[in-house]
């Protein structure tokens, strides 16, 4: 009996470990140029595509969308995070771990809404802006809403709908770049049709 | 430093948009191609620029595939070519025996047909690269068994 009330409280202590990077991270690491000058050229591609800036915000968030579907399976396998308690442990893991992981940088997370459902990533320096500048007539393009649409998609994975847009971007004059993330609701598990 | 499995994703990403694109318009398969590579070109281009900020000139053409074969493609896939051959001519062929892009579809001959797709914006990439060192050429790609594929360059002569 004692030893299950034990278990408990450590499980709750130790909840999850932070690598600053995976063991196998050297083994992954690239070079990043080739990764932001792709994603210029697909942003470029779709600029030519689209009319107008909206249906490429739409497109690159989609596509987002799926890489983040696959890649919250890489992360998981390759990180040791477990499940997490509550939206500021989600924050944490994201900033601290999944950032540093893929991008090599770690944001800061401020502006917490009172009911904790909501705060700000901000990101000091945004990787896939390295070489970019935005023209006059592109004023409404999010160049970088790929990664709203990660984040969203791989955290849809882990049963959380949440809602991520850009508040602030370098790229358009503010001072640093913020993307803004909100908890809707936890997913629920739904079993397959048919089975009880 | 990034994380490769962004790039591959991204890449991956890259190749279903443009063809999903292309679906529900014309549905040119040559089209999709062309993207791809011209896509690839503009990296190729980039990435010389950069990666060759340190390097002393080069001598000859065959010191410029050098360059592209050991250092290029170790700073983009991690690895060298395989293989370099050329007939003196103008045509060089690169072989790489475990290419980056296509080692997690298959080991084999599944899935050959969808390959070419995959090997698109890699072409265009060494063509960039080429491009903006001085050499226009046609960079073509085959695959006999996955995951080993050659690129063919034809340099072009002015």
């Amino acid at each position: 009996m004692s030893r299950q009330a034990n278990r408990g409280t450590e499980s709750k202590k130790m909840y999850w470990y932070l690598p600053f990077i995976s063991p196998t991270a050297s083994l992954h690491l690239m070079n990043s140029e080739l990764f932001t000058l792709t994603y210029g050229a697909l942003v470029t591609q779709l600029c030519k595509d689209y009319e107008n800036d909206e249906d490429v915000n739409k497109q690159l968030e989609k596509m987002g969308y799926n890489i983040g579907v696959r890649l919250i399976e890489d992360f998981l396998a390759r990180s040791n995070v477990g499940r997490c308690h509550d939206f500021r442990e989600t924050a944490d893991v994201i900033a601290k771990v999944a950032f540093k992981m893929y991008l090599g940088i770690t944001p800061t997370i401020t502006n917490w809404s009172p009911a904790g459902d909501e705060f700000s990533l901000i990101l000091e320096n945004n990787p896939l802006v390295d070489f970019v500048e935005l023209p006059d007539n592109h004023s409404t393009l999010v160049y970088s809403n790929l990664l709203c649409g990660v984040l969203r998609g791989a955290l849809e994975m882990v049963q959380m709908a949440v809602d991520v847009k850009f508040a602030q971007d370098t790229l358009k004059g503010d001072s640093v770049t913020e993307i803004r993330m909100k908890f809707i609701r936890r997913i629920e598990d739904n079993l397959p049709a048919g089975e009880e | 430093m990034a994380d490769e499995a962004l790039f591959l994703l991204l890449h991956n990403e890259l190749v279903s948009c443009v063809y999903k694109s292309a679906e529900q318009g014309e549905g040119e398969n040559g089209r999709c191609v062309t993207k791809l590579e011209s896509m690839g070109f503009r990296v190729g281009q980039g990435l010389i620029e950069r990666f060759t900020k340190d390097a002393a000139r080069f001598k000859d053409e065959l010191d410029i595939m050098k360059f592209v074969c050991k250092d290029f493609w170790t700073s983009v896939f991690k690895k060298q070519i395989d293989n370099l051959r050329t007939n003196h001519q103008g045509i060089y062929v690169l072989q790489d025996n475990k290419f980056r892009l296509i080692t997690q579809m298959s080991a084999g001959k599944q899935y050959l047909d969808q390959a070419p797709k995959y090997l698109a914006f890699t072409c265009g990439l060494i063509r960039g690269g080429l491009s903006n060192l001085g050499i226009k050429s046609i960079v073509t790609a085959e695959v006999s068994t996955m995951p080993a594929c050659k690129f063919q360059v034809m340099i072009q002569k002015q």
